[in-house]
This record gives C-alpha cells, sequence and structure tokens, in this order.
C-alpha cells in the first residue's frame, strides 16, 4: 500500500477555478493538492481552446486560455501547491464525522489522500478518449480495442491498426512498430496533424515497406467475444474494404465524462452538482463542487462565476480545517498578514 | 437574415431564420434543431457540429480552414462534403443553405 498523503483540501480538477481555488484557500492557510487527468494545468482552457481568446475576465479586455492559465499559475506560486498530472480520482470514502470530516480519497495511479475538505472543480467532467460510434465497439474495448497501452509487451507479436492522424495515433505506431508483427495505420485523409518528425518517421516506415498507411475509416468490427479479427472500412472514393488485425486503436480525440464521482454519493442533477450558494457546499458535509460542475438557481457556466464561487467555498472550509479559529474577514490590499503569505512584504 | 434548411437523419427537414453574423451551429442550437451537440460550444474544438452540405452549396461556401479540416478528423464518417456548422458563418450570401445532419456525432 502506498504512502498516504495527508492534505488540508484536495482539489479535483486543475483548470482555471481549481487553480484560483489555491488562491482563496491558501489565503487562510489552507494547504492544496490538486489532481487531473491531464498531464498539464489549465482544463478546458488549456485544452480545448488554449489559442482562443476570452473577453469577460474581469480586468482581463482580452486573454487567451492558455494565458489566463499562465498567469493563475504565478497568482498561486506562494502557495506551493502540490499538483498530481495524469490521475483521475477513484474511490472516496468518509473517514471522518459530519463535524469534523475527513475524506480518503485514492486515484486510477494508485495514489491515497487525506484530505479535511475536497473541491470538485471538475468543469464537464474528465477528459478521457472518445469511443468512435460503432456499433459493439464496447465489447472489444479492454480485450482488442485499446485506447492506450499500460503494458507495450502485451502488444507484441501482434497485427495492430491504429486509426487517426494526431500525435498520439503517430506515437503510438512508432512505439509499437518494433514490437508489433504488423502495424497498420489508417486515417481519412492523407495529411496529418502530428508533429512533423513524427509524420516524417512513419512515412520512412511505410517507405521501407515496414509498415502499412491506408487512407480511409473505420465502418464495423469483426470477431467474436471480444476478440477482434478485423475491421470493416472504406475509403474516400466510398469503396468498401476489410483489414485483418488483432488489436485496433482508436484516436478520436478526448471528450469529458463525469466518471467515478458519480458514485460518491452526492446529490446529482443531470451530471452536475447542485450546492447551496453560501458556500457551494455540496449533501455531504465537506465536500464543495465548484465551477461548471454545480448547478443552483441561476447558475452561469463562466469562469468568473467560478472565481466567485471558490472565495466562498474557502470560507466554509476553513471552519472545518481551522475549528477553533475565528476567521478575519481582511484584503489583500491592506492586510500585511495576508500579504506575508502572498510573498510581497 | 438568411433562411436554412436542416435535414436530419430520417429526413425530416426543418427550415429557420438564421442572424447575420451567427454561426450554422448556433442557428441550430437555437431553433432547437435535433442532431448537433456543439460539445465545446463552437471553439472548433469537438466535431460534434458536424454536417453534410448540399451539393452545389460546398463550394460557394468556400474551403474550411486548416483549423477545422484537422478537426474534422475526429468526425464520424467524413464525406468530401463534411463541414463543422460552428465554422459556417450566416450572411445572406448563405441564403437558403441546406445542411444534413450525421447519423451520430462523434
Amino acid at each position: 500500500m502506498s504512502e498516504i498523503i495527508k492534505t488540508d483540501a484536495l482539489i479535483v480538477g486543475a483548470g482555471p477555478v481549481g487553480l484560483f481555488a489555491v488562491f482563496e484557500l491558501g489565503l487562510l492557510d489552507i494547504k492544496s493538492h490538486l489532481i487531473d487527468i491531464l498531464p498539464k494545468p489549465g482544463g478546458q482552457c488549456a485544452e480545448l481552446y488554449p489559442e482562443k481568446p476570452i473577453y469577460d475576465i474581469p480586468g482581463f479586455p482580452m486573454v487567451t486560455g492558455q494565458g489566463l492559465v499562465d498567469n493563475l499559475m504565478k497568482q498561486i506560486e506562494p502557495f506551493s501547491p502540490t499538483f498530481h498530472y495524469g490521475e483521475m480520482v477513484e474511490a472516496l470514502q468518509q473517514i471522518g464525522t459530519h463535524v469534523a470530516p475527513l475524506f480518503r480519497v485514492t486515484t486510477d495511479a494508485g495514489k491515497i489522500f487525506e484530505a479535511k475538505v475536497v473541491l470538485i472543480a471538475a468543469g464537464g467532467g474528465s477528459f478521457q478518449p472518445k469511443r468512435p460510434p460503432i456499433a459493439g465497439i464496447e465489447t472489444y474495448e479492454g480485450k482488442s480495442v485499446f485506447y492506450a497501452v499500460r503494458k507495450m509487451e502485451s502488444m507484441r507479436g501482434k497485427r495492430i491498426l491504429i486509426v487517426g492522424g494526431g500525435d498520439s495515433a503517430l506515437d503510438w505506431t512508432l512505439n509499437l512498430h518494433p514490437l508489433a508483427e504488423r502495424i497498420i495505420l489508417m486515417h481519412r485523409r492523407d495529411d496529418f496533424r502530428a508533429a512533423p518528425h513524427s509524420v516524417n518517421a512513419m512515412r520512412e516506415l511505410v517507405r521501407e515497406e515496414k509498415m502499412d498507411l491506408i487512407i480511409g475509416q473505420m465502418t464495423a468490427l469483426k470477431g467474436a467475444d471480444g476478440q477482434l479479427t478485423g475491421v470493416a472500412a472504406k475509403g474516400n472514393d466510398g469503396k468498401a474494404f476489410d483489414i485483418e488485425c488483432d488489436v485496433v486503436m482508436p484516436f478520436f480525440g478526448l471528450t469529458m465524462k463525469l466518471g467515478p464521482i458519480a458514485d460518491w454519493g452526492l446529490n446529482l442533477h443531470e451530471n452536475l452538482v447542485p450546492v447551496g450558494t453560501e458556500t457551494f457546499e455540496t449533501n455531504l458535509p465537506g465536500i464543495f463542487a465548484v465551477g461548471d460542475i454545480n448547478t443552483y438557481p441561476g447558475k452561469l457556466k463562466l469562469i468568473l462565476s467560478g472565481f466567485h464561487e471558490v472565495a466562498l467555498a474557502a470560507q466554509k472550509a476553513h471552519r472545518y480545517v481551522y475549528p477553533d479559529k475565528k476567521l478575519l474577514f481582511q484584503y489583500t490590499t491592506s492586510s500585511s498578514n495576508l500579504q506575508k503569505k502572498l510573498g510581497v512584504h | 437574415m438568411a433562411k436554412i434548411t436542416f435535414i436530419d437523419k430520417d429526413g425530416v427537414s426543418r427550415t429557420v431564420d438564421a442572424e447575420d453574423g451567427s454561426t450554422v451551429m448556433e442557428t441550430a442550437l437555437r431553433n432547437d434543431v435535433p442532431g448537433i451537440e456543439a460539445e465545446c460550444g463552437g471553439a472548433c474544438a469537438c466535431a460534434t457540429c458536424h454536417v453534410y452540405v448540399e451539393e452545389g452549396w460546398f463550394a460557394k461556401l468556400g474551403k474550411p480552414e486548416q483549423m477545422e479540416e484537422d478537426m474534422l478528423d475526429f468526425a464520424h464518417d467524413v464525406r468530401p462534403t463534411s463541414r463543422l456548422s460552428c465554422q459556417i458563418r450566416v450572411s445572406k450570401d448563405i441564403d437558403g443553405l441546406v445542411v444534413t445532419t450525421p447519423d451520430q456525432q462523434g
């Protein structure tokens, strides 16, 4: 069993609202750990629209998604939060009481956290590989259809069909090529979004006839009991053809799913978590929901609303983390105490 | 103003008014046209507002930009007339546009 990581606050999701939660909690001396399934901070801002301008962040007439994330990372630096990237929260166990909550949270990477408060800032949910809308694909998943491979060795000697034209598709093509019996890459056009050096390396392998490149789209899977024998496909001319293979790895981008949070015993309303607007606490004392994932009368899914929500949630969190301390309301402009925490004095 | 016709997978046709400067995707959502999900809200980041543009109209709309072409890689059953409807801007020039929504959004 891995060592338990103890923290005041565990923040699920490192999007803009999760990041700003570190700031508001930090001003109240509450230390944070953050977990995010992406390999970087920023959530949707960084994953979906890093280059897109945002016009409704107070004080910024215009800022890009990535620009906002970079600034938030700088803003929360004084509170030295700990990030756990590429991990998804799984189980949550209540090990405290209603007045003194304590939660044990585990991730899919096997980490165990013990937190006094949990802030769910998971936005639209966790980013997960998109399942292509092909009939029956779920019966093959984990057996012969994979969206990632944890143990490369398990792919040795297989005929692998990789479908897609971005970095994931190209990276897996190149990584699995030495192990596979044969690699076939299929993409809908002879033009790739991936890094040029990967594309060049792939084209070189094709030229040397060490792998196959097929232009087309997958239309159906063939096989039985979870084991593929091949796929049906069609070319851009509309002609149908079959490809024999043992494994298919489809790469059609990411989509957002609520995931295991749905099983935590929280009230849910259409995949959103209802909260009160005074503390943004959920039906489970000590667990807060902030940003796009929560719902309340009049809710607007705006980043600026999320910022407000974390400021208020932090006030209630303080009561759980420091039950004996009285909270004094202070301004960062004038409080030497807050300025000390921010490292500006 | 322009009139846009959406034909769904069952062949049901809906013609709605579209405001200049909006997008075909926004027009669909505003008018409760089924078959368009627009998961990312119009950032050209998801390919769930995929439509097939009627033959004659495809050339008139001009070529999709590289970013849209890249994102179409994530759509299902892409055809030569495939577009992402969040990238088609409404103006009087597209009055009468006809698009078909696919069986499934990716």
